[in-house]
């Protein structure tokens, strides 16, 4: 696994590289959006993945077919599905936050079951 | 498409005109118009069936239509009637008619209550016009649905666990007759769900076994079979007045004629080995049923467990698998419809004015209510079996058929079923006299005013049907009898 | 003969008009109007009988004729209810004393209920009983006797609860009605099991005397017994049920809060005779085909007979000694049919039962009518608050003195002459049994004596107002009937009605006569000692026979049987369990189905916690979990 770093020495920055950048972001997107409590924090996260997912499909397309485009065009669709997605979700935080005052996922429970319901 | 499925097209437009109708008065016109319709519409297409087999049609369904839906499952839209349709569609027109004129002045929200009532009906007549299993299947699901609404909005008194616990128990009903229907379909072999074509082939015997009791099950739900009748004492309890009668009047019908014209004319040779189980249950119904109303102290729980008892009647009659005990179990059907109808009617008119439904807070009423009391009398009468009334000749036709099965079992299963006209004695006068005879209870129940216009067309047309039924009845039991013949054939094959 | 059709249609008619103009009429209109056509009734009737028996005699015999008939429903190919009307001498002689019967009390109603409120459903239920009672009779199947059988139980029993503010009479037609449902059910299960056998429901057949139609009878036995003792066994007792044969009599002294007239009516002359009248329609079949029960009939009509007797002896309210002694001799009538033979003199029981029937149905109805007028007077039904009355009601007093000597039988009296011949016949059948019928009729003199004396003489009690004699609505009824009374007697009954058809001529049994006569004499001179006069002897014998006389009072304790068994048993050990068990055992099943699945539902539903967190890392691990999975295996 850690011949990536031995490909340094022919110029040419290897696959690999990005694809360990990609896992990185896309574990810490994860990471964060299973541990972290604020909306605005998740909503990152959720970014993160997406865009970890961005590079792997334009690295893909790069390296592996070259002159194809498949691979941009879908990073392009996946970035702006992204933003529609992020433009809805800050929407919908904020309207939380309008009438929570905060924006913790824990304090979301309006529509849960109340606990003592038999 | 041809001329049966006006029966629920009409409902539809009313439906749709319903949605544009601005106040009581228009809904009120619009309900009250497209029922009187139906009612003339079933006249017609009695009088045509009728002619028609007087000119010697003897097709087993006649007016046949058939539409295919939804080809890679033999799906198809078909509709035809026979004697016994045509019997049911007379028993729904009146009660839908009735009930409207019962529901006159419905609250809250009498345009959604029209609304569910409209969808109800469709779904009984698709139910009585239908010889497709599936559309069958389908009529029979729109039936139960409404049924939910309009007792969870407009009943009274634990209307949402009365609500919640009928549907669910008919809905478990369902359930085993989806799996019933299916089973039939694939076992039987045939390239449709059409009951005749179906007839006509053989379900294997091991497949009869499981899908047999399935479908009586799953009918038996709804005609109250023992132990799966408490839904109707609950619910019938907190249904508001056209509900209550248009399910004991109409809706529990639809179990024992679908059990009849499913269970038992698809898998003779299953009924024939299995009938003592049933028989056996529905000897319970009939009795027990009966027993439990000597003690009820609510009218509607009253009449419910009365249900209960009649209506085991019907499906005692019908495993009794021949001509005239059957022919019976439908004039049953037809009575029972007619009567039980009239009870809830005039329990709901009553409760309408004294606010209670227990007998020991009421007495006395005949003086005040002269009008409603002696209808609920010839109700009583009408239900205890005297002759002259419809319930008298149901329920001979039915003992007298029972009886020409020879062997101790069936014997003694008719006796006491017949005993039950004794204790059917018991409770319809114990509430007469408490509440009809004697002095009057509450001193605010003395200024009550008697039933209005339109309660008294509801009314006045129940007890004519009643009593037409019930004094003329050879033309309706010659009407049924030869409709029967196929299934009976069936039956001996 | 198609006019008799006319005597069912007319009271219909009326009951239907009556019924549905309610209150909206005058009520001395809708009186008018119920007896107008009463009266047709009855004219038409005495034309059938005259008809009838002048022209039906053809052969010797009196022929069957079917007058009319129509099917009414159809069961099987050979089982059919048709509606008909059936002429023999039997059901035109019914014609005659009901229609005779119930116009007297459409006239005698006309006084007696006036001013009542509720005046026309009281005639419209009259109406209907009459037609009940009428296409009863003249029923050609027994299906159609069945039909109308019922009719008349409910006819009754809206006429006993006439009254309906009433808790007593509100009881009494409760109590009418289930015990004769009950009694019929006796008889519907009986018609089953003849009509399986005969494969018909048709009287012509059945009493042919065919042998052919029974055949498949032969040899078939139940428990012992033979299938057709059974049928006829169970039919029976829906004839014992109307008729309040003992045990099942306890419903018509209750009866007696009906309107005095309806008591004449039904719960005497009539409908309380549909009993015996059912036996004798079926007697060919009794007679050839379950003997033993045609004997059972006559013990039990005895031992009624006696009962009610005795207990009449004690009873104090005018009515109920009435009820008593209606019962005691429709026990005659029974005990009469019971010990017939057929044809010629041995069939002089079934001749004399007939004949009983006739006279009683006139002397009781008198003596019912009677009653009302003194009730009418005095405001009471207790003999305790009459006495004297002679001097004030003196066509009451002689037309219920007639009725008095009739049914004590005493010539030349009408009652004497059935009587007489039931008699008659019971000692040439047995004469342990003659003699117990001989000291029943004695006893029959003694306590309609008492009532007698207890009502006409003794001390006259202080009432608000001096008792009157009734109207002349009321009075012409009493005359007619007290006329009847007297002359009854010499109609030559066996000329008319006798089992086989052909006329027979009855002879005086003189030294039965001189018996019965002797015995009647005697327990009148012992009444007349006892109650004519103040006296203490029958105090003084109330309580010698403590305990005789306190169960008599008591009606032998029967009601009380009946109310445990009803009460305790039937609702509390029957219906209140079964209920219970609806509730808590086959409805909580079904809640606990609902439970149950909602338990489990709360069981798992911390796994649906809505926490999308939670779900992202359960989905991470899951998706771990088979990665791994997928790469080691």
């Amino acid at each position: 696994m850690f011949d990536v770093f031995s490909n340094f020495s022919s110029g040419i920055i290897p696959m690999e590289a990005y694809l360990l950048l990609s896992l990185v972001m896309f574990f810490a997107g994860i990471y964060g959006f299973i541990s972290r409590k604020s909306l605005l924090m998740i909503l990152i996260s959720i970014e993160l993945i997406l865009n970890a997912a961005d590079i792997n499909f334009v690295v893909f397309n790069r390296y592996l077919y070259a002159g194809h485009m498949e691979g941009f065009f879908f990073a392009l669709f996946t970035i702006a599905v992204s933003a529609c997605e992020t433009a809805v979700a800050i929407a919908i935080v904020i309207n939380i936050y309008r009438n929570l005052h905060n924006v913790n996922v824990d304090s979301l429970h309006e529509l849960h079951e109340p606990e003592s319901e038999q | 498409m041809n001329f049966l499925s006006i029966f629920v097209l009409i409902p539809f437009l009313m439906m749709v005109a319903l949605l544009f109708a601005k106040n009581r008065n228009q809904i009120n016109f619009i309900a009250a118009s497209g029922s009187i319709l139906l009612l003339i519409f079933t006249g017609l297409v009695t009088y045509l069936f009728v002619t028609e087999r007087a000119a010697g049609n003897v097709a087993e369904m006649l007016f046949r239509a058939d539409t295919v839906w939804y080809a890679p499952f033999n799906i198809h839209y078909s509709v035809g009637i026979d004697g016994i349709s045509i019997a049911m569609l007379l028993l729904t027109s009146i009660i839908v008619f009735t009930g409207v004129f019962a529901s006159w002045r419905i609250d809250p929200l009498p345009k959604e209550f029209f609304l569910w009532f409209c969808l109800l009906s469709i779904g009984v007549y698709g139910f009585f016009i239908s010889i497709d299993l599936f559309t069958m299947f389908m009529y029979y699901e729109i039936a139960l649905i409404p049924m939910y609404l309009l007792i969870g909005i407009w009943g009274t008194g634990k209307k949402e666990y009365a609500a919640m616990k009928l549907t669910l128990m008919l809905m478990g009903g369902s359930a085993l007759l989806m799996v019933g229907i299916l089973g039939i379909y694939y076992f039987s072999g045939a390239q449709s769900m059409n009951i005749l074509d179906i007839a006509q082939k053989h379900i294997p015997l091991s497949a009869q076994y499981f899908l047999f009791p399935l479908t009586f099950m799953g009918f038996g739900v709804l005609g109250a079979l023992f132990p799966f009748h408490t839904w109707s004492p609950d619910g019938h309890a907190s249904a508001p007045t056209a509900v209550s009668m248009l399910h004991a009047g109409v809706l529990m019908k639809l179990g024992g004629y679908g059990a009849f014209r499913v269970a038992m004319y698809l898998m003779p040779e299953a009924a024939h080995e299995m009938a003592w189980i049933f028989l056996i249950l529905t000897g319970i119904s009939v009795v027990y049923g009966a027993f439990s109303a000597v003690v009820q102290t609510d009218l509607k729980y009253i009449n419910a467990y009365s249900s209960v008892s009649h209506c085991g009647l019907v499906l005692f009659a019908i495993l009794m698998q021949n001509e005239t005990a059957m022919t019976g179990a439908i004039m049953q059907m037809l009575s029972h419809g007619l009567m039980t109808a009239l009870f809830f009617a005039l329990i709901g008119m009553i409760y309408g004015r004294t606010h209670t439904r227990l007998i020991t807070e009421m007495g006395g009423l005949m003086k005040i209510l002269p009008f409603l009391g002696v209808s609920y009398v010839i109700a009583g009468l009408a239900s205890l079996g005297l002759p002259g009334l419809s319930g008298f000749v149901a329920e001979m036709t039915i003992f007298v058929g029972s009886f020409q099965e020879v062997d101790t079992f069936h014997r003694a299963l008719t006796i006491s079923a017949a005993a039950s006209i004794v204790i059917t004695a018991v409770y319809i006068l114990r509430v007469v006299g408490k509440i009809l005879y004697g002095k009057v209870q509450n001193p605010h129940h003395e200024d009550l005013s008697d039933a209005t216009w339109w309660e008294r067309i509801s009314v006045v047309t129940l007890i004519i049907a009643i009593v037409a039924l019930g004094s003329l009845p050879l033309w309706i039991s010659n009407l049924i009898h030869e409709s029967l013949t196929p299934v009976v054939n069936n039956l001996m094959r | 003969m198609q006019y008799t059709l006319l005597i069912l249609i007319l009271p219909l008619l009326s009951f239907v008009i009556l019924g549905l103009v309610d209150s909206k009429w005058k009520a001395q209109v809708a009186g008018t109007l119920g007896t107008a056509i009463l009266v047709t009734v009855t004219l038409l009737s005495y034309y059938t009988a005259w008809e009838y028996f002048s022209t039906a005699n053809i052969t010797g015999s009196y022929q069957r004729i079917i007058a009319f008939e129509t099917e009414w429903v159809r069961f099987t190919d050979y089982l059919h209810i048709n509606l008909g009307i059936l002429l023999d001498p039997i059901s035109v002689m019914m014609l005659v004393v009901i229609s005779t019967v119930s116009l007297m009390v459409h006239i005698y109603s006309l006084g007696y209920m006036h001013g009542e409120k509720g005046f026309e459903r009281y005639y419209a239920f009259l109406s209907l009983f009459t037609f009940s009672m009428l296409g009863l009779v003249v029923a050609t199947n027994i299906f159609q006797m069945y039909i109308f059988w019922e009719l008349v139980g409910a006819s009754s029993y809206l006429l006993i609860g006439f009254y309906y503010t009433k808790p007593e009479a509100v009881a009494a037609s409760k109590k009418a009605f289930i015990v004769t449902r009950f009694a019929d059910l006796g008889f519907l299960i009986g018609i089953l099991v003849l009509s399986y056998y005969t494969k018909t429901f048709d009287f012509g057949i059945l009493t042919s005397g065919n042998a052919s139609v029974f055949a498949s009878t032969t040899g078939v036995t139940y428990m012992g017994i033979s299938v057709m003792s059974w049928a006829m066994g169970l039919i029976f007792v829906g004839g014992a049920g109307k008729s309040a044969m003992f045990p099942l009599h306890i419903w018509l002294p209750d009866a007696m809060e009906g309107p005095t007239p309806v008591s004449a009516l039904i719960h005497a002359a009539t409908m309380v005779v549909a009993g015996v009248y059912l036996v004798a329609r079926l007697f060919p079949v009794y007679y050839v085909y379950s003997p033993e029960v045609l004997h059972g009939v006559a013990y039990l009509g005895a031992i009624t007979s006696l009962f009610a007797a005795i207990i009449a002896c004690v009873q104090t309210d005018i009515k109920r000694v009435l009820a008593f002694s209606t019962i005691s001799q429709i026990g005659f009538m029974m005990v009469g049919l019971g010990v017939s033979g057929m044809g010629g003199h041995h069939g002089l029981g079934y001749m004399a039962s007939m004949f009983h029937l006739t006279t009683h149905a006139m002397f009781k109805a008198l003596l019912f009518l009677g009653a009302g007028s003194i009730i009418h007077a005095v405001h009471s039904n207790e003999m305790s608050l009459m006495g004297g009355l002679r001097k004030h009601m003196p066509i009451t007093h002689i037309s219920f003195l007639i009725a008095c000597l009739a049914i004590a039988g005493i010539p030349p009296f009408s009652g004497f002459f059935s009587k007489d011949e039931i008699l008659a016949a019971t000692f040439e059948f047995s004469p342990y049994l003659g003699a117990a019928m001989s000291f029943i009729a004695g006893l029959t003199a003694f306590y309609m004596f008492r009532l007698y004396y207890g009502i006409f003489w003794g001390v006259e009690h202080k009432h608000a107002h001096t008792p009157h004699e009734s109207p002349l609505a009321m009075a012409l009824p009493l005359i007619f009937l007290a006329t009847v009374t007297v002359f009854a007697g010499f109609i030559p009954f066996g000329e008319f009605v006798t089992n086989d058809g052909a006329p027979y001529e009855i002879e005086l049994n003189m030294l039965v006569a001189g018996i019965s006569v002797g015995v009647a004499l005697v327990f009148i001179l012992l009444a007349t000692i006892l109650y004519r006069k103040e006296s203490k002897i029958p105090t003084q014998l109330a309580t010698t026979f403590a305990g005789l006389h306190a169960a008599a009072s008591h009606r032998f304790y029967i009601d009380e049987v009946y109310l445990f068994i009803t009460k305790k048993i039937v609702f509390n050990l029957v219906s209140t369990p079964i209920a219970w068990f609806d509730r808590h055992v086959i409805d909580a099943t079904m809640d606990g189905f609902a439970s149950i699945t909602q338990r489990i539902s709360v069981l798992i539903k911390g796994l649906q916690s809505g926490d999308v967190q939670n779900y992202a890392y359960i989905i991470l691990m899951g998706a771990l979990v088979i990665a791994g999975l997928v790469i080691y295996f």
